[in-house]
């Protein structure tokens, strides 16, 4: 482990003033991102030395975690300390659940996902690929692209990750040679391809010795690219397209009936794809009411233009139809097909197993309804990407194709195509917990037998 | 204090993509929403602090126009900063929303609660609240926790359950994909729900800025008689401080956080507006616990020992 030396720790000072006096209030500047990484290949020591380099750690967090190395006889300070938060995860060293971090530069503020990489984790690295519009697969110079790698490819495919980076870490110890790399690109990325994944860009990297984490490396001289810290910064996150169909699931109704909004009746979400606009005509699923946006309003604000994607706003309509929660109010055109039968990828994240049979509750946008798990029809050999067929349950990780039967209608999109209105959870009506993670449609179709 | 100062405006919804504060407000709200929506009893915890403020700020933007559809808590170490009591209670009345306030001084007066030997009353505050919870049945419990704030904080969910004695068990957590919270619960227990998870110190002051929210004097620097103990300053009072042996002076500080006057440290500063705090936040090479709180200080795990006890 590199020291790290008392003048890295002052420079943090000029950093992070100097990205604070950019506006950091510009459009599409907050990127959210997941690590993968099996559980030596580096992962907590990638984001340490990324929190590092990029001037994000603090010098109390520093000085923490410089005494627990030394505690425990360490030469240098061991960054992965920096991340590994709970009791159990220090005494054992290694991730066992998702945590959050934060940092910022002068071009971009980031949400990273830090994921546990082990097989037996597949789940967390679900739920942190859920909300990321980029994904890190981390993979070890030595090694090469593993099961796991395929592993981690295909959940990002699976939950449809826009962008995927293919961090080939330790290339210090392959003597940074360029026949090393380009073969495990080179593979990845066809994997990737053959899995639907739009986007792969892949780095090379030492986060040992912070070669091209956040610094550029002076051991590579015939690899062009940027650094990592560089591409999460400038890669081009515009969500989904400006032609995706507006959506809105209704959480709650506002009817102030005070003296100055007597009359007012709004339908209060967030926009989940597409823009709204006063005038447009919009279908209230799963009635199948058709009507018009009369009006929007947004915390306090009256009578906006529009409202996109990802916007918390109050829609008004200009009929007096019936609404509440649990309803999607969507574009009258490529609307959701309104139905009782789900089917679905899912991937397993309850200890208890899912069988055939079971009567759960499946949570869909804003609405929670009885569902029955009519099928398990196949779960995937994450090892060969195939879909074994005739499962009787899913265990705890697995990723299988399951049909369901639903009490009541739901309206319903393709996961491929509008990532919040096409997932749902399964959750167990007795306890609570939550069960199993779905995402309708076939996302994986091509890729897998 | 400003909750919403925009109320009745019309802006040019510009482009649709969002900026980062935007894209936290818009998440938060839909927490406030969610959880409004999905529980029969939720209440705000409500210290007086920039974050319980800015939770506050949120929860009226989300329901407006009409009122915020819960009340407040407050637990009272009975150190606390006058200033931020007073302000509290400025806040509650123009929001009109109803406070209930659960004191660890009574506890102390009964007996039910003993008086620590380093005098910091922040670890007490969890059996106070645990009561209340129980008292007024409350089934969700918002609280302006941030992920940023410390490692054990960053494993926290948006909705955290807590079993029936208030406890959070870190191995035991529901997994949370895209934006569906689970809040189901069986009798007894309940949920934390944090609409400021993925805020950190410096987008809640840049917030504060773009909103024009009133916060408590005491973030400001103002001339404040202070003493050293462990690494930090404390204010002298009642509460039990200076020692003979700790020399108190006055000194130009402001406070970065707002709790217990016993383990609440200020730190040296001349910011006395929110821009002049943002710039020092910005050049902290501290971290906002690390700089003034004692209590995170105790060991290493000091803050996931305490969640699991049902503490915030």
């Amino acid at each position: 482990m590199q020291p790290l030396t008392p003048s890295l720790t002052k420079s943090l000072t000029q950093s992070r003033t100097q990205s604070l006096t950019q506006s950091l209030t510009q459009p599409g500047s907050l990127l959210r991102l997941a690590t993968a990484g099996s559980v030596d290949d580096g992962k907590s020591t990638l984001v340490g030395r990324l929190l590092h380099d990029a001037k994000q750690v603090f010098t109390d967090q520093l000085d923490a975690v410089e005494r627990v190395s030394r505690e425990r006889g360490l030469e240098g300070a061991d960054l992965a300390l920096l991340t590994d938060g709970l009791r159990a995860e220090r005494e054992q060293g290694i991730t066992i659940d998702v945590a959050y971090r934060y940092f910022a530069t002068s071009r971009r503020r980031f949400i990273l996902a830090d994921t546990p990489g082990h097989v037996q984790y597949t789940r967390n690295m679900v739920t942190g690929a859920s909300t990321a519009q980029l994904a890190v697969v981390l993979v070890d110079a030595r090694h090469g692209v593993v099961e796991q790698t395929r592993r981690h490819a295909a959940v990002a495919a699976l939950l449809g990750v826009p962008h995927v980076v293919l961090a080939v870490n330790k290339m210090d110890l392959v003597g940074y040679a360029e026949d090393v790399f380009a073969p495990i690109a080179d593979e990845f990325v066809s994997y990737s391809r053959a899995l639907g994944i739009p986007e792969v860009t892949a780095i090379l990297l030492s986060a040992l010795l912070g070669d091209n984490v956040v610094e550029p490396s002076q051991h590579i001289d015939w690899h062009p690219g940027p650094t990592l810290l560089e591409h999460l910064e400038t890669v081009d996150i515009d969500g989904e397209p400006a032609s995706s169909a507006a959506r809105m699931p209704v959480q709650y109704v506002l009817r102030p009936q005070s003296p100055d909004f007597r009359d007012y009746r709004g339908y209060a979400g967030q926009v989940t794809a597409g823009v709204f606009a006063p005038g447009d005509e919009v279908l209230v699923l799963p009635s199948g009411r058709r009507t018009s946006i009369a009006a929007i309003d947004r915390l306090g604000e009256q009578d906006l233009e529009a409202a996109g994607a990802g916007q918390s706003v109050t829609l008004r309509l200009t009929d007096d139809v019936d609404v509440a929660r649990g309803d999607i109010i969507a574009a009258t055109e490529r609307a959701p097909r309104v139905t009782r039968e789900v089917s679905a990828t899912v991937c397993h994240l309850a200890d208890q197993p899912l069988r055939t049979g079971d009567r759960v509750l499946l949570r869909h946008g804003t609405a929670t309804v009885k569902a029955l798990v009519d099928s398990i029809d196949s779960v995937l050999d994450l090892r060969t990407l195939r879909r074994e067929p005739g499962p009787q349950t899913l265990q705890a990780n697995d990723i299988g194709r399951v049909r369901l039967r639903t009490a009541s209608p739901l309206p319903l999109d393709d996961y491929a195509e509008h990532r919040r209105t096409g997932s749902f959870l399964l959750i167990d009506e007795s306890d609570g917990t939550t069960l199993t993670a779905g995402m309708v449609g076939e996302p994986l179709a091509g890729a897998v037998h | 204090m400003t909750v919403v100062d925009t109320v009745r405006t019309r802006r040019p919804s510009g482009p649709l993509r969002l900026s980062h504060l935007d894209a936290l407000e818009s998440e938060a709200v839909h927490i406030f929403r969610e959880a409004a929506a999905e529980f029969e009893r939720p209440v705000l915890l409500f210290s007086g602090g920039k974050d319980s403020i800015v939770m506050l700020h949120l929860a009226a933007k989300a329901f407006w126009p009409e009122r915020v559809p819960f009340g407040l808590l407050h637990v009272d170490t009975g150190h606390n900063f006058p200033e931020v009591l007073e302000f509290r209670d400025r806040a509650v009345a123009e929001a009109g929303v109803r406070l209930e306030v659960a004191r660890v001084q009574d506890y102390i007066d009964d007996g039910r609660l003993r008086e620590r030997a380093d005098g910091t009353r922040n670890p007490l505050q969890t059996v106070p609240l645990l009561d209340a919870i129980n008292a007024h049945r409350f089934d969700a419990v918002f609280g302006g926790g941030r992920r940023d704030e410390e490692k054990a904080r960053a494993k926290e969910r948006v909705f955290s359950l807590r079993d029936e004695f208030g406890q959070w068990d870190p191995r035991r957590q529901r997994p949370e994909l895209w934006a569906l919270y689970n809040g189901r619960h069986r009798p007894g227990e309940h949920v934390r729900v944090f609409p400021l998870s993925n805020f950190t110190e410096l987008d809640v002051w840049q917030y504060i800025e773009r909103e024009g929210i009133e916060l408590p004097s005491i973030y400001f620097a103002h001339q404040r008689e202070v003493f050293r103990r462990g690494g930090m300053w404390l204010t002298a009072g009642d509460w039990g401080g200076p020692k003979p042996e700790e020399t108190p002076e006055k000194r130009s500080v402001r406070y970065r956080t707002v709790g217990d006057m016993s383990c609440t440290g200020a730190v040296d500063s001349t910011a006395g507006t929110v821009q002049e705090i943002i710039a020092e936040i910005a050049a902290s090479t501290l971290t906002e616990r690390g700089a003034t709180r004692a209590d995170d200080k105790l060991s290493e795990a000091a803050m996931e020992d305490r969640k699991r006890e049902g503490y915030f």
